[in-house]
């Protein structure tokens, strides 16, 4: 579905993408770990053309993302659908009008037929009756869901998460991994799951990358991720404060910062 | 040397970010006559930025016209001319006030909200959104609303016009005892159409104005709550400012 060749992106002098090659399956759910600043989140934004590499390609069903035309890309970005972190609803749209924003914008479907297919998504999402009310008045847990009835209400082909499930109580966590399963079951919609969840991780991931200060560190099945003998992979998912990836940042010596100026 | 490269590096930094927002300006206007065409999202925007001011234009026009018409009969009658309150009142407000005064009213009340508005959408990612829908952020938010500045201003200081005379008509003639025929015909006979013209031209320009300054001061606000706090503090001040020192510009012009 999609395939990463040797992308470099870089931010100042931090390199946040370091030769990055990696693939991600038609079908599968795949989740991109990392620690905050680890580069992830820009790396999703690659794959989807929100952002140009410095150099390398994004192959997206064989054709290089990184050279297409804005026509082009907006052409295939209606097989895309992503759900933002903060879910990016419009605030000025109800629940409804939100939903139906990218049909009513992209195709003719009559209005009988939106209702139709908006309180299908919504129930597929386990919301539907709250058509009437206004982003601002729903719950974390609630927003995402909607963003993620709108990311599929044009059905899709693959479908991004940027960290669907950070700031939500335990439940919500849980009902967004089950639905990210489910719609990649039911729909055979490919999956690209940007996380720090180890747990859910590990519950939804058909294949696993781990993120580490912009270069992949490990890459498999969630089983060959469990049991990789790579210490920093350990560290990663126990969630141990002490090991190879430091928890301070400056390469600076501690006593040299302490005693001169 | 040291203050050399700062004011160097300064007078760059600004130029560059004059450039950057006639790119922003050509981009939006640019796509506004490629379809699809947003007619509705026009509409909408007249109706934020137009109708929704008529109130404030209003009393704002209407209280200019009347202390026109009381410090006008007060210098005119040192030489006895108070039969030239008319023509005095109706110049002033159609050659200068009415396009200054409505544009800056507007600036207050539209030019902030828009940059607000932007602001916010940048803060929660629906720009981005916005792309992922293969929507052209610039075409579906601002194009809109530039055009809508250039339609409303007019319509408005024509309004403010109106309203303005009206009330200088009616201290100047009911209050102060001018008379009627006096304010009124000397008036349609002295206003020419360079007059009206110049007035309208400057609105059309303040309307552009005011929608492009918002817009962009929207747009690169730092995506925080307290940038976008200092970019509407900063686009309301720069508009206001922007608007005395064309008008100076236009007038001379002009005349």
């Amino acid at each position: 579905m999609i395939k990463v060749k040797n992308l470099v992106k870089k931010y100042g002098d931090i390199t946040v993408s370091n030769h990055l090659n990696c693939h991600f399956e038609k079908g599968k759910v795949t989740v991109i770990l990392g620690g905050s600043g680890s580069g992830k989140t820009t790396l999703l934004r690659q794959l989807t053309g929100l952002e140009k590499p410095d150099s390398g390609s994004v192959y997206f069903n064989g054709l290089d993302l990184t050279t297409f035309t804005k026509k082009k890309l907006y052409d295939t970005r209606k097989k895309m659908g992503m759900l933002f972190q903060g879910s990016a609803l419009f605030n000025y749209l109800n629940i409804f009008e939100n939903i139906a924003f990218p049909l009513r914008e992209h195709t003719k479907i009559a209005d009988n037929i939106i209702k139709t297919i908006v309180t299908m998504k919504l129930e597929m999402v386990g919301l539907r009756g709250i058509e009437r009310l206004m982003p601002s008045q729903l719950s974390g847990g609630m927003t995402k869901r909607v963003g993620l009835a709108r990311a599929i209400v044009m059905d899709p082909e693959i479908i991004f998460y940027d960290e669907p499930t950070s700031g939500l109580d335990p439940i919500s966590t849980g009902v967004i991994g089950k639905l990210i399963k489910d719609l990649n079951h039911a729909l055979k919609i490919t999956s690209v799951v940007v996380s720090h969840d180890i747990k859910s991780c590990f519950r939804i991931a058909d294949n696993i990358i781990i993120l580490f200060s912009g270069d992949i560190i490990a890459e498999g099945t969630v089983e060959e991720i469990k049991n990789s003998k790579d210490l920093r992979v350990k560290q990663f998912i126990n969630g141990e404060p002490e090991g190879p990836i430091p928890f301070t940042r400056t390469d600076k010596n501690y006593l040299d910062d302490i005693l001169f100026e | 040397m040291e203050i050399a490269a700062t004011l160097g590096r300064f007078t760059l930094n600004r130029i560059q970010i004059l450039g950057r927002s006639g790119i922003f300006l050509f981009a939006a206007v640019f796509q506004t006559f490629l379809p699809p065409f947003r007619i509705r999202r026009l509409v909408k925007e007249i109706d934020f930025i137009g109708s929704k001011s008529f109130l404030i234009v209003f009393v704002t026009a209407l209280f200019t016209g009347m202390v026109l018409g009381i410090q006008g009969y007060y210098s005119l009658s040192r030489f006895g001319a108070q039969a030239a309150l008319g023509i005095m009142v109706a110049l002033s407000i159609i050659r200068e006030l009415g396009p200054v005064l409505c544009a800056l009213m507007v600036t207050g009340r539209a030019g902030s909200a828009i940059t607000a508005e932007i602001g916010i959408m940048k803060i929660t990612d629906q720009f981005p959104a916005l792309e992922m829908m293969a929507i052209d952020p610039l075409k579906y938010v601002v194009s809109p609303k530039i055009f809508a500045g250039i339609i409303s201003l007019p319509l408005l200081t024509a309004f403010f016009d109106l309203v303005g005379i009206a009330g200088g008509y009616l201290v100047g003639v009911k209050l102060l005892g001018v008379n009627e025929g006096a304010y009124l015909g000397k008036m349609t006979a002295a206003i020419t159409f360079t007059d009206i013209y110049g007035g309208i031209l400057k609105s059309l320009c303040f309307g552009l104005l005011i929608t492009w300054i918002a817009s962009f001061m929207g747009f690169t606000a730092e995506p925080t709550t307290e940038g976008v706090s200092r970019a509407t503090t900063n686009s309301v001040v720069l508009t206001s400012l922007s608007i005395l020192i064309i008008d100076y510009i236009l007038t001379s012009l002009l005349l």
